[in-house]
């Protein structure tokens, strides 16, 4: 068993913040696959087409029958510990700062033999559970679990670097006025965050659900307007060195596409929340929490956005809904390149159409705000950067990853 | 116009300056500053929206402009202190001169008077000012004359910053507001130039269920006349006496405007102190 | 992969390897390949008794020459080559070179070939290394706490000693021998005694690895002759023959850990073509970055079978008087290794000793020696491999 980790002490004024330092951070195209598939929370190795083989670490060409015709597929993630070792020393900065280091060489019931992080709680001839997730840098690393749950596996040091997990961390759920915000502050109460800061903008508005949101434990309301850059730069001020983890939960949905009167002005205040609303939380906090990003137990770990899918390809009938999804889904790219060098992750969930007001006319299968705050738990715990939360999400996501341009004719049937 | 007319307007000018520097008029700001917290108008949410004031900085002495400090700013031509054109409402969308631009600006400075239901109000959040009302305080106050700014005081404006403000629950917002005879009469039969309230709009908040609905907005911009809305230091006006300046920007075809509405009134000390 | 029916493996026919140079080495030093290297030739060419413009071959080895290879040097040191090899394969470095070279000497393509091998040593230039070493371990390796040949060495470490019930005890034996022998060889970098108790209680790198199964990065450069018989005579050098010499890469793709090294795949053709056997052999000089790996050559070689590695090292003394003298300069883990000069040390070494040019303890009545190689940890395991056996010629 894994012993559990306690929570942080206070911060001591005079100690120097750890700065963060990556993990060795240059990969071959062929890893960099590895890397898409872990970042979708897939345990996938190239196969070779044409003989079968599967083949470890990435490359280019089969190693049994010099086929070029290599592709990453799911695999039996069982193996076995056959040595280890705890690294003592090592010139590299971001390993030096957590020396000792368990590694080990797994022989996976696949075929190769893969060297990984080892989870305390596995040792050689441990049957254990083979993982790809990505580290600090961003890329994949195999780490080997133990085949069966143990307990506090998640608290193991080892393991928590390569997660964003909640757990005695400080969080900031941008809309605490939507169901899905809500939703969301539950769900990381439950799952373990220190405290739960909550965004309510224009607070003089009463709105569904605001006594129990209140009442949910850990939960502090705070004024957030994220339309409002001033008021994103004082909720900043106030809470910006002990913001964790920053879930944007806002979202402005209106149905309707670019001929639809009046769009301009919707579309502009689909924008102003969608897309500048992400832009100007991440200007305000984005620059603290890559600094904080090795600050021990409760260090920065992640930003999560939630996004329609539709980001990936248009739906006409919410067609500047779409194109703000697009956008975000485009800074979300470009934050997650600006956060890397603090070792602080850009998780995006995307979903399916929400059972709310705006999609009443949309048919089901519908998401559930206690679906998509679920996903952003496991995002967070298990460090996925790229969720599909509900069928619909999932489906089109499958879509994309098969060929854009025929998702766009399908979509826009 | 003769010379004689104009040395009777530079003596007036001149006494005005003179009361203005040393004593006998005071200038009262009756506007709220313009923040992006500032509530706006709350309409169901099909509607289009009232977009509330914003501000981004485009450069602070810093790299973006070393030796300068300015912002860019957006909002609706009706958040925080503003104006209502004629053209704001269906019923004033035939008159001509009934958008911001092409006001005559005589009729942008003329006299006021106040009425003080801040008692009322606070009783009842839902107190409605009827034509018995104002004919009340005319008996005390005397006739309210034709081309007057009618100033209706709530005290509504020192819920700023708290719930109490828009005071909005499920059944929609609840504030003051004249009744539809009452603003018949104001109209009518007295000759108004504008109708000014403290509250968000012109109109009671349960205003939608009048009839007209929003008789204030109705009545006032179907006959182009004016709203003066989000008014703050109404407290601070003598009943009669005082004298408003309300220009609204004058935007290209606007229904209205954000603006700054000064007072001059008679330094009686009162004024002085807040 | 035994050779093709129809083209036998031949062997050697009057190669000569001479002049065993070695630089002194140096742990850290601002100079660069280049200068180390230059060090190696002119002491070669000196003691030969040549000109430099008398290399028509030149082979190198080194991980620090960029951005040049062995084609810039040539310009860099004024050499006119009519054969020139660059051989990038660490470890393996001399035995490969030797064997190219003779072969080369033997078809005319060159006279007298210069092999040598030489590395800098700057501060922080083994981080660099390492982080430009292999895409196989830039990739699979480096991102699991980037313990370098050492953690890759640690896993193999262990797994041999949890299969074939090695311990620590056996390692240090290693380790102590060679230590002794070092202390006899004036440019070991190593200068104090080391103790079995020294051994065990040095503070662990990377489990079981502890700072003395460890070598020391250095500066250096080691270089030899490789020419024809006769012109090692007319010369007046004292040299050994080729016998033999094997190579090979990526042995064993499939084991699932290295536990044996390429050498096990060709030890009997080894042996065949130099028409001698392991009992022949007076004096080793085994490949030696970690001690795991001077077991597995003692089976690999066929000193003794797979799994009696231990036991082996249970019943032999190590030192240049002992039943078993191997790396009697001290080997990497004692001299110090110098970069790719370090696959060159126990080749230069075994040739000092067979021609009686020694400069550490003299093993008695060596004649006949064998020299191997092991190099390049590309991602979990060394691959390549190489031994080559020597008959020195007593004048």
């Amino acid at each position: 068993m894994t012993t559990p980790i306690a929570p942080p002490p206070r911060k001591d004024p005079q100690k120097v913040t750890r700065p963060p330092e990556l993990p060795p951070i240059q990969r071959s195209r062929a890893s960099l696959e590895l890397s898409a598939m872990a970042a979708r929370g897939v345990f996938a190795l190239q196969h070779c087409e044409l003989c079968g083989t599967i083949a470890y670490p990435p490359r280019d060409a089969c190693p049994k029958c010099l086929s070029i015709n290599l592709r990453f597929r799911p695999v039996d993630d069982g193996g076995e510990v056959i040595a280890e070792t705890r690294v003592h020393t090592t010139p590299d900065l971001y390993f030096r700062q957590r020396m000792p280091w368990r590694v080990g060489t797994v022989r996976l019931d696949c075929g190769p033999s893969v060297v990984a992080h080892l989870h305390g709680d596995v040792e050689v001839l441990s049957r254990v559970r083979m993982t790809a997730k990505l580290d600090k840098s961003g890329n994949a690393v195999m780490m080997a679990l133990p085949a069966q749950e143990t307990e506090n596996m998640a608290d193991d040091v080892q393991y928590r670097e390569l997660t964003a997990s909640p757990k005695h961390r400080r969080a900031l759920v941008t809309d605490g006025r939507s169901a899905v915000g809500q939703a969301v502050a539950a769900a990381l109460s439950k799952a373990g965050a220190s405290i739960i800061f909550v965004g309510i903008a224009e607070p003089w508005k009463p709105f569904p659900g605001e006594k129990e949101l209140a009442a949910i434990p850990k939960v502090e309301i705070m004024p957030l307007d994220i339309t409002d850059t001033t008021s994103v730069t004082e909720l900043c001020g106030e809470i910006g060195g002990k913001t964790d983890i920053l879930v944007n939960t806002a979202d402005y949905v209106r149905p309707g596409g670019l001929l639809a009167p009046g769009s301009v002005v919707t579309a502009r205040d689909a924008f102003d929340v969608n897309v500048f609303g992400l832009q100007r939380l991440a200007q305000a906090f984005g620059p603290g929490m890559r600094a904080r990003g090795a600050d021990g137990t409760n260090s920065a770990a992640a930003l999560v956005d939630i996004l329609p899918v539709y980001a990936l390809a248009n739906i006409p009938s919410f067609g500047f809904y779409s194109a703000s999804a697009a956008a975000r889904h485009s800074l979300l790219q470009c934050l997650r390149a600006e956060l890397r060098p603090g070792g602080v992750r850009v998780l995006s969930v995307f979903t399916g159409p929400l059972e709310d007001d705006w999609r009443q006319h949309v048919p089901p299968p519908k998401v559930q705000p206690s679906q998509i705050a679920r996903a952003v738990v496991t995002a967070l715990e298990e460090g996925i950067e790229e969720t599909f939360v509900g069928d619909v999400a999932k489906d089109v996501a499958e879509r994309f990853l098969d060929d854009p341009k025929v998702l766009e004719r399908e979509l826009g049937l | 116009m003769t010379d004689a007319a104009i040395a009777k307007g530079a003596d007036l000018l001149g006494a005005l300056v003179a009361g203005m520097r040393d004593g006998g008029v005071e200038v009262v700001d009756l506007t709220h500053t313009l923040s992006p917290d500032f509530p706006v108008m709350v309409l169901p949410p099909e509607f289009g929206q009232c977009q509330p004031f914003r501000i981004e900085e485009v450069s602070r002495y810093d790299s973006r402009g070393p030796g300068w400090y300015w912002n860019n700013i957006s909002m609706s031509e009706h958040a925080g202190t503003h104006f209502d054109a004629p053209a704001h409402w269906i019923s004033g969308r035939n008159l001509t001169d009934g958008t911001v631009d092409s006001i005559p600006p005589e009729k942008l400075i003329g006299p006021a008077v106040v009425l003080d239901f801040s008692k009322e109000s606070a009783a009842d959040e839902d107190f409605l000012l009827t034509r018995a009302h104002i004919e009340e305080w005319e008996a005390r106050h005397g006739r309210i004359e034709a081309g007057t700014w009618v100033l209706f005081r709530t005290d509504w404006s020192k819920h700023l910053g708290t719930a109490k403000y828009l005071n909005l629950r499920e059944d929609g917002a609840h504030s003051p507001g004249p009744d539809s005879d009452a603003m018949e009469f104001l109209v009518k039969e007295r000759g108004i130039i504008g109708f000014g309230t403290e509250t968000v709009g012109t109109d009671s908040g349960q205003g939608s269920h009048l009839s007209p609905p929003y008789p204030a907005h109705y009545i006032l911009h179907g006959n182009g006349r004016y709203g003066l809305q989000c008014l703050a230091s109404l407290d601070r006006l003598p009943p009669r006496g005082a004298v408003i300046f309300a220009a609204p920007l004058k935007i290209r075809h606007g229904s209205g405007s954000p603006l700054r509405v000064l007072a001059l009134v008679p330094a009686d000390g009162k004024a002085r102190k807040s | 992969m035994a050779p093709r029916p129809g083209n036998p493996h031949r062997g050697y026919r009057d190669v000569a390897v001479a002049v065993p140079v070695s630089v002194p080495y140096v742990r850290y030093s601002i100079e660069s390949a280049h200068w180390w290297i230059a060090r190696a030739l002119s002491e070669l060419t000196q003691r030969a008794g040549i000109q430099p413009a008398d290399l028509d071959g030149l082979s190198v080895s080194s991980f620090t020459l960029v951005p040049d290879t062995a084609v810039g040097l040539t310009q860099h040191l004024g050499l006119t080559p009519r054969w020139l090899d660059n051989i990038p394969m660490g470890g393996a470095s001399a035995v490969v070179a030797l064997r190219r070279a003779a072969r080369a000497v033997e078809a005319g393509d060159a006279s007298i070939v210069a092999c040598v091998g030489g590395d800098a040593n700057q501060v922080d230039s083994f981080r660099k290394l390492l982080s430009s070493f292999s895409r196989f371990a830039q990739d699979a390796s480096y991102p699991y706490g980037y313990g370098g040949p050492n953690g890759s060495f640690a896993l193999l470490t262990d797994h041999y000693m949890r299969t074939y019930g090695a311990t620590r005890e056996d390692f240090g034996k290693i380790c102590v021998a060679q230590r002794k022998n070092a202390l006899t060889y004036p440019h070991a970098i190593m200068k104090k005694p080391l103790t079995l108790e020294d051994y065990l209680n040095a503070r662990p790198i990377a489990d079981p690895i502890h700072l003395f199964d460890c070598v020391m990065p250095c500066a250096g450069a080691e270089a030899f002759l490789v020419t024809t018989v006769d012109i090692a005579q007319d010369l007046g050098l004292p040299y050994a023959n080729l016998l033999s010499a094997i190579e090979r890469h990526n042995a064993f793709p499939d084991d699932p850990i290295q536990y044996r090294g390429g050498w096990a795949m060709d030890v009997d053709e080894l042996y065949a073509i130099a028409g001698v056997s392991p009992d022949d052999i007076d004096v080793v000089a085994t490949y030696d970055d970690y001690p795991v790996i001077v077991m597995m050559q003692f089976e690999d070689l066929g000193f003794c079978k797979k799994g009696e590695g231990p036991d082996f090292v249970r019943s032999h003394d190590f030192t240049a008087y002992g039943s078993f003298p191997q790396n009697t300069s001290g080997g990497q883990l004692s001299a110090g290794q110098a970069g790719a000069a370090g696959g060159y040390l126990g080749l230069v070494e075994v040739l000092r000793q067979v021609t009686r040019q020694s400069l550490s303890a003299q093993v008695a009545g060596a004649r006949t020696a064998l020299a191997s190689g092991f190099g390049m940890i590309n991602y979990d395991r060394g691959l390549c491999s190489g031994a080559a056996i020597l008959q020195g010629v007593q004048a």
